[in-house]
């Protein structure tokens, strides 16, 4: 991780913004980013396992409805307080993490890929049978979080992206990490060296786990609304891109993508009703030309780390 | 007992629609080691140029024939132009790229043909139905999709087991390298194989077109499904997507009209009504989660 | 870099362009504009936008800028795009959406804000009694009563067995107790489908082999035009077809001859015969070229009530001068009689109609009789707003 100019930027901008003269537009600018963080969070515990271990999950949108829920649930009970609703979310994602990683993890490639589908959808559907909170057409929280509250959620999403960034920044660099990538490049080699390697990649797929979910907490607070439909399986779409667009393994990449893809499908939703028909090619240019994603575009340099999954 | 026959029927009907599309998508993921994306949307792409050819030429055949072919050419354009640039890429590149042609394909047939769903009139030929059972007719037209669809799987079966080309695609889902290292013009295969599937997706399209709700991303939820059953069947392997495709359609039919009484057993009616309807949606990611667990790398996979 | 200073530049710049000289009246129009229940979006903002030009652009006097939003049938999409509109805009009105779960998501972010919420096609229980809300008000019907409306008819007709089928959300449910309401023989069958369902094949066989005297089924969008197309392939078209929003302008032309003698509740038909109703349909058709639906005739009516509303309260004075202006409900609607309720839900007629083959070859829904005349929801009385 030899290059730190491009992270502090990124974190720079978020911390400026609330300051810039936006005039009327203050509180989209504010909200927009707000939601970049959020989902930069959720993009970031991706990178994590995809970037980093290799681990490519199309099911990682399970973990925002599981914080989200169950950020519902607790306020279906009157229970609004920061410590046990982020409490909950953490330990609901990292079990359920815990659960089917342990089974997907058995598989590689593509089965890996459809089998955390597989598990998201399973989560899609059950919350959507959820008559009590909802169902499919979701449920509008009767209070916000503490410490949530609409003055300062967005710097609470900024200081908690922030800490989840330096967390998987040190993770990373710690002798856990150098496995976890050497995984990633040569399974059998490091099994041969004596290391489980199901066994850390399951860790940090429930590291990345307990880290979605807690932005599912936000996520639900940003709107005061949740519904199922944050676990479809266009959501764990949307993640990837936003992974793979900002350069996958930079982890400040991943970030970068998420304020790309949010800004992008606002300015360019201001033009046109059809603004897909430009965002599509958009990222098909950037996959012919931009080798690495946004991250490495900035950096001057190819993508961080040889992918090879 | 012909409740049973008729849902039958109709999973081997969806099977062999799933077949159709999953054949071209394991072939090329395969053989070419790509993953291909934009294989749903050409399966919508056949279905709104049946709409349009059969408009125009006034007839269902010809104009199912000419939209099999466009589709064809079209997904030959689309390799030709975007997607070989591609090969030997990251496979998350590809999912990125294909991600992309899947948003501006859905927003280009929204801005040609509108949002409002398009309906294709059947051919009068296969318009009847006959009786199965008493107060209940069966679609001929149905009978007649899986008549076609068999045929063209046995077409594809025999071609990929009994002909050179269909050696040197076993070859290569095999071994890719190997087989161009013997010197096998491995663009021009790959080309064959792009454009057999595109055309097969197209083909599969033209054929649902009378059933279904001709809509901008009708591919993509059918494209999860292909998904599911080149994984279960194991990748790169025809006879693997025929054997999965076949379950999938057989598994999401049968439960999606059995879950909700079976549910009925153990709950009551209106949490069963709940309850049931999701466990259908669930059912065929259990059976994959399930197969997977056993074996990891699907039923029949190819490569050794 | 340059990129992202550019599109950040570019988007202020749209931002600031949208301030004009006279303060306008803000309006946000929220509908599903993409995905399989498109057109009845469609036909909302086309039946909004109608109202709006023929009033000369102008609502109770001030210009009108209109923001279309499309809620892509996402609920969390809806909240998200509605709290940027609110945000950036401003508006004093937001008129939409067209489906339940949206308006349950939107609800309450516009109704804490400054804006007033006016649905004219969404009507859930939800907000009929006890949750009403001054700031809501609904222009098309609540949704148990036009389902009850079928119920009547069936009990009526003296249809002893009826099988039941509907979506697996709370619009179906709300369908399927709508009807219960009103019909008191026996149900032979009651089945949920999932929203996204393509094949009808195995419902369609359970219904052949109930053998029931008429099926009542609430599809909206794309399930409709499946279901209906299946069922008269299936041979199932002597069983008697009731249903609501599952045959109505938005989908008729796609499926065509299938829907041909099927029934349906309205609260509103193209051939409705009053000369508002008359102006309306020849003026749509003349401008957009398709044969309008509920969906239109319900936003044409709410871009008058609009109208009315702001020249009652003389401009845009405050929320609440509004929302009194708006109670009056002083405008000559399409359907003929219209008032509100004390919960600000409508007070109309019902009918039942058929969907027909007009003589130019489109198809269009048409009343046969009216089943309720001013009717009250059943949730009016449970409301204590004053």
């Amino acid at each position: 991780m030899r290059d730190r100019a491009a992270p502090i930027a990124i974190f720079a901008a978020f911390v400026l913004v609330p300051f810039l003269p936006w005039g009327g537009a203050y509180n989209l600018a504010v909200a927009l980013m707000a939601r970049a963080a959020v989902f930069g969070l959720a993009a970031l515990s991706l990178d994590f396992i995809l970037g980093v271990g290799g681990m490519v999950s199309f099911g990682h949108a399970a973990f925002f409805v599981i914080g989200a829920y169950a950020t519902t649930i607790l306020d279906a009970n009157h229970i609004d307080g920061a410590a046990p609703v982020f409490a909950t979310a953490a330990i609901a994602s990292a079990f359920f993490a815990l659960v089917t990683g342990a089974v997907a993890l058995r598989t590689r490639g593509v089965n890996f890929i459809m089998i955390t589908l597989a598990f998201a959808q399973m989560v899609y559907f059950a919350a959507g049978s959820l008559a009590d909170y909802g169902g499919d057409d979701g449920y509008t929280l009767a209070a916000r979080t503490t410490l949530l509250g609409r003055s300062v959620y967005y710097w609470m999403c900024l200081a908690i992206l922030l800490t989840a960034y330096l967390l998987c920044r040190r993770v990373v660099a710690s002798r856990f990490g150098r496995v976890l990538r050497a995984i990633k490049q040569n399974r059998r080699r490091v099994q041969a060296l004596g290391f489980d390697a199901w066994m850390y990649q399951l860790v940090a797929y429930v590291i990345a786990a307990t880290l979605c979910g807690l932005a599912g907490v936000l996520l639900a607070n940003s709107a005061e609304f949740v519904s199922p439909a944050y676990g479809a399986w266009q959501r764990s779409g949307d993640l990837l891109i936003m992974v793979i667009l900002g350069g996958a393994g930079s982890l400040h990449g991943a970030v970068v993508g998420s304020i790309a893809v949010v800004l992008l499908e606002e300015v360019l939703g201001r033009f046109t009703e059809h603004w897909r028909l430009i965002y599509g090619p958009l990222l098909i240019l950037s996959v012919l030309y931009v080798r690495g994603g946004l991250a490495a575009m900035s950096a001057g340099r190819p993508g961080y780390l040889g992918r090879d999954f | 007992m012909t409740l049973l026959l008729v849902q039958i029927l109709n999973g081997v009907q969806l099977g062999l629609l799933l077949f159709l599309i999953a054949s071209g998508l394991t072939l090329v993921f395969g053989v070419m080691d790509f993953i291909n994306l934009a294989h749903g949307v050409q399966y919508m792409i056949g279905a709104y140029l049946g709409v349009a050819c059969a408009g125009l030429a006034g007839n269902f055949w010809i104009g199912m024939l000419v939209a099999s072919v466009i589709a064809g050419i079209v997904g030959l354009v689309l390799e030709r132009c975007v997607l070989r640039f591609l090969y030997g890429r990251d496979h998350l590149d590809q999912v990125l790229a294909g991600s992309g042609v899947i948003l501006a394909t859905n927003e280009l047939v929204r801005v040609i043909w509108g949002d409002a769903p398009l309906q294709m009139p059947m051919p009068a030929l296969l318009a009847g139905s006959v009786p199965l059972m008493d107060g209940m007719r069966y679609p001929v037209y149905r009978i007649a999709l899986i008549a076609a669809a068999l045929i063209v799987a046995a077409g594809l079966t025999f071609a990929v087991g009994h002909t050179r080309a269909g050696m040197l695609v076993r070859a290569g889902a095999s071994d890719a390298v190997m087989v161009r290292a013997l010197g096998v013009d491995i663009g021009r295969l790959f080309t064959l194989i792009f454009g057999i599937g595109a055309m097969l997706a197209g083909f599969a399209g033209v054929l649902a077109a009378p059933l279904v709700s001709i809509e901008p991303s009708m591919g993509d939820n059918l494209l999860i499904l292909a998904f599911v059953v080149i994984v279960i069947g194991g990748v790169g392997a025809i006879r693997g997507a025929f054997v999965a495709a076949l379950l999938v359609g057989l598994t999401d039919t049968l439960g999606r009209s059995m879950a909700t009484d079976a549910a009925k057993a153990v709950l009551s009616a209106s949490a069963s009504a709940r309850v049931g309807p999701a466990i259908a949606s669930m059912l065929i990611y259990i059976v994959m989660a399930a197969i997977l667990a056993v074996k990891p790398a699907g039923l029949f996979p190819a490569r050794a | 870099m340059i990129r992202r200073v550019f599109l950040t530049l570019a988007f202020l710049a749209a931002i600031a362009a949208s301030a004009s000289a006279q303060s306008p009246v803000r309006i946000g129009v929220i509908a599903t504009l993409s995905g399989a229940a498109a057109s009845l979006g469609t036909q909302l903002r086309d039946g909004f936008q109608l109202g709006v030009d023929t009033l000369g652009g102008k609502l109770g006097g001030v210009p009108v800028a209109v923001s279309v939003i499309d809620d892509e049938l996402k609920p969390d999409v809806a909240v998200t795009k509605i709290r940027n509109l609110l945000d950036s805009e401003h508006a004093s009105f937001v008129v939409g959406p067209i489906f339940s779960n949206i308006l349950q998501a939107i609800f309450k972010p516009v109704t804490e804000s400054d804006a007033i919420l006016i649905s004219p096609n969404a009507g859930p229980s939800t907000y009929a009694g006890r949750a009403c809300n001054s700031g809501l008000f609904v222009t098309s019907y609540e949704n148990d009563q036009i389902h009850a409306v079928m119920g009547k008819v069936a009990q009526d007709k003296g249809y002893k067995r009826v099988f039941l089928l509907a979506p697996n959300y709370q619009a179906g449910r709300d369908a399927i107790n709508g009807f219960k309401s009103a019909f008191k023989g026996e149900i032979v069958g009651e089945e949920y489908v999932p929203l996204n369902q393509l094949d009808f094949q195995s419902e369609l066989a359970k219904i052949a082999a109930a053998k029931p005297d008429a099926i009542f089924t609430f599809m909206p969008g794309g399930l409709g035009i499946n279901l209906v197309k299946q069922y008269r392939q299936a041979g199932l078209s002597n069983i008697p077809f009731l249903s609501n929003f599952t045959v109505d302008e938005s989908v008729l032309p796609a499926e065509g001859d299938a829907a041909l003698g099927f029934f349906t509740g309205a609260d509103w038909a193209p051939n409705l015969d009053n000369p508002a109703n008359k102006a309306f349909v020849a003026a749509f058709e003349k401008k957009y070229g398709y044969v309008p639906g509920s969906y239109a005739a319900q936003a044409y009516d709410t871009a008058l009530l609009i109208d009315s509303a702001i020249r009652g309260a003389g401009g845009l004075g405050g929320k609440t001068k509004l929302e009194a202006a708006l109670e009056k409900a002083d405008f000559k609607s399409v359907r003929g009689n219209f008032k509100f309720g004390v919960n600000h839900y409508p007070v109309q007629d019902f009918y039942l109609a058929q969907v027909a083959k007009r003589a130019d070859g489109k198809y269009e829904t048409e009343i046969r009789e009216k089943i309720f005349s001013n009717d009250v929801d059943p949730f009016a009385a449970e409301c204590k707003m004053k």
